[in-house]
């Protein structure tokens, strides 16, 4: 069980570190500028298949732009959403949870009723209407998804600070004398934080999905940016005869994702047993 | 020079429950005066009341509360957090959780002294290093880089002790600071404690249940019931003339080698502390007391068994069993 859940962690991880690495140096790494089209190369099937064409690995879409290229820049796309729009709801979150743990009364009430609030908006939609009225954009989405995302931040980090707030070392250090802020600062956020690292993993996990929903529904990143989600929706139409158009960017997501979840269940294990405190 | 600490009928109450019900001590420059009672009889409530630690559901009110003639009633949170962890400081039961996990030892012990005095990290690192080997903790240099679970609890005890003296307080608050310790490595804590109060002058307010603990390092001793100091003195006299009759079954529950006959029944005082409202009126103490009368449940009167020496019951000094049963 043991070997099963560290080959889990160290595969999440070579996963998550790739797809960083690939993110980070993506210009480096295209063979094609994924941006530049060439109407007589349309829809060339990738290296596996029967009539693929030298120079392009994953062969190309329906307007000739080179698939790898516009695959690997998707993970530029997929890992700053995941990322921004974590930290962005990280710092609600967090910011909520802990207000209302450490204070509790009326404070707490007004979090866990903002946090049941939240709970009752269904995602998709608002992130829809928000779009289709703002109009979308990299930093639209970023905001919009950042802005509904905080609730298991502030979920756990309400609960957790209940937990440490009354541990004995945080009445030690009212005892030597410290402020309310450099209690909250210095005994409790830092005693809080490995449960938070698992929620963000989730967390980014969770916004490429929907990265990938808005995108695919025509509301997320505008095109000709080469978001996965958009590469999906635009190579429906040509899913039939050249079924990879979908395939690729559908494995990709998969995967990026299913490495996060593996990295954060990992990291939830190796927290739990105390191996990392 | 007035006292060093005054506590004059102090009274905590968390909604109905009263903790505390008008109890006074007072404590001097370098003495040490031990707090001693059973479970829930409101001694470390007593304590978090001097320095201005309880939850917030409780509410304090006392006649007097000051320190070093500063009244503390009025102070707010920023004075008191000046006062804490600087003049005075207070160690806990449970060492093992009183370390924050996050850091080292060093930087916790760095950051009282830059907070109260300023200066810099590598001066307060110095301090914390001297302090540790005050101590007695061998290596103090190469424990500045650990972290609280790398230590063991007798350690860490040594760690609290020298954390909470980084600033030489005048009032050091010591609740059961063995309790949690085995017996080896309380007896070295006591002869720590008793040996730093002697050289740095502390006063040190002791709190414990532990008799032992008592007869060993206490000048005075103040012996708490249901919220109340039931009986005052010097330790000397207290153990040689107890004479409230709960003190008397206190000292009855300590078995004495070669006295107590092996089998027998170890002593004990039947029922709990109750749980008293603020109506409650006359001796707190007359359900579980083998002399109590109908008087019992009127106003009792402090009554003085000798100088320094006081107690709350209507017993003369020097009362024997039964004999306090005629009116």
């Amino acid at each position: 069980m043991k070997a099963l859940r560290d080959i889990g962690l160290a595969s999440g991880a070579a996963i998550v570190g790739a797809a960083v690495l690939v993110a980070v140096f993506a210009p480096l790494l295209v063979p094609h500028d994924p941006f530049a089209q060439d109407l007589s190369r349309r829809l060339l099937p990738p290296f596996w298949m029967e009539g693929a064409r030298e120079g392009h690995l994953l062969g190309t879409d329906q307007l000739g732009r080179d698939y790898l290229s516009r695959l690997l820049y998707g993970a530029r796309i997929s890992m700053l959403i995941g990322i921004a729009t974590t930290v962005a709801s990280g710092l609600i979150g967090i910011a909520l949870g802990v207000a209302g743990g450490f204070f509790g009364g009326r404070i707490d009430d007004a979090v866990l009723f903002a946090i049941t609030a939240r709970l009752s908006i269904p995602l998709i939609l608002v992130a829809l209407a928000v779009v289709s009225v703002v109009g979308s954009s990299l930093t639209v989405v970023v905001m919009t998804l950042g802005l509904l995302l905080w609730d298991r931040f502030a979920v756990v980090a309400r609960v957790s600070t209940m937990q440490v707030r009354n541990l004995d070392f945080v009445a030690a250090a009212w005892a030597a004398g410290c402020s309310r802020s450099r209690i909250v600062l210095r005994e409790i956020l830092p005693n809080i934080l490995s449960p938070l690292a698992v929620v963000a993993t989730l967390e980014v996990a969770l916004a490429i999905l929907l990265e990938a929903a808005l995108s695919f529904l025509g509301l997320g990143v505008p095109p000709p940016l080469p978001s996965w989600g958009l590469m999906i929706a635009e190579g429906k139409d040509y899913m039939f005869f050249s079924p990879w158009v979908i395939m690729i960017p559908g494995v990709a997501l998969f995967v990026l994702v299913f490495g996060i979840n593996l990295l954060g269940d990992g990291l939830r294990n190796l927290l739990r047993t105390g191996r990392v405190a | 020079m007035s006292r060093l600490l005054e506590v004059e009928a102090l009274e905590v109450s968390f909604g109905a429950a009263s903790a505390v019900r008008g109890a006074s001590l007072a404590l001097d420059r370098g003495e040490t005066l031990c707090l001693v009672g059973e479970s829930g009889c409101g001694k470390s409530v007593t304590a978090l009341a001097v320095m201005g630690l309880l939850a917030r559901n409780a509410s304090r009110g006392a006649a007097r509360l000051s320190f070093d003639g500063q009244d503390l009633r009025g102070l707010d949170e920023r004075g008191m957090s000046r006062l804490r962890g600087n003049r005075m400081a207070m160690i806990f039961q449970e060492p093992m959780t009183s370390l924050n996990p996050a850091y080292t030892v060093g930087s916790q012990m760095a950051e009282v002294m830059l907070r109260h005095r300023g200066g810099t990290r590598a001066a307060a690192m110095a301090r914390a290093e001297d302090l540790l080997g005050r101590v007695r903790i061998t290596s103090p240099a190469m424990r500045l880089g650990q972290y609280p679970h790398q230590l063991s609890g007798g350690l860490r005890q040594r760690v609290m002790i020298a954390m909470a003296l980084m600033c030489d307080p005048e009032l050091l608050i010591a609740d059961e600071p063995t309790t949690a310790l085995d017996v080896t490595v309380q007896a070295q804590i006591l002869r720590l404690l008793l040996d730093l109060q002697k050289d740095l002058g502390l006063a040190m307010l002791l709190i414990t249940h532990d008799l032992g603990v008592v007869a060993r390092v206490a000048h005075r001793v103040a012996v708490m019931y249901a919220g109340e100091v039931v009986e005052t003195a010097a330790a000397a006299d207290l153990f040689a003339r107890p004479t409230h009759p709960y003190t008397r079954g206190l000292l009855a529950c300590v078995p004495v080698p070669g006295k107590v006959a092996r089998g027998a029944a170890l002593g004990s005082i039947a029922g709990v502390v109750p749980r008293l409202g603020p109506g409650f009126s006359g001796c707190g103490f007359r359900d579980r007391c083998g002399e109590a009368t109908a008087a019992c449940g009127g106003t009792i009167a402090r009554a003085s068994a000798g100088e320094g020496h006081d107690y709350l019951c209507r017993l003369p000094p020097g009362w024997r069993a039964g004999a306090g049963a005629a009116p």
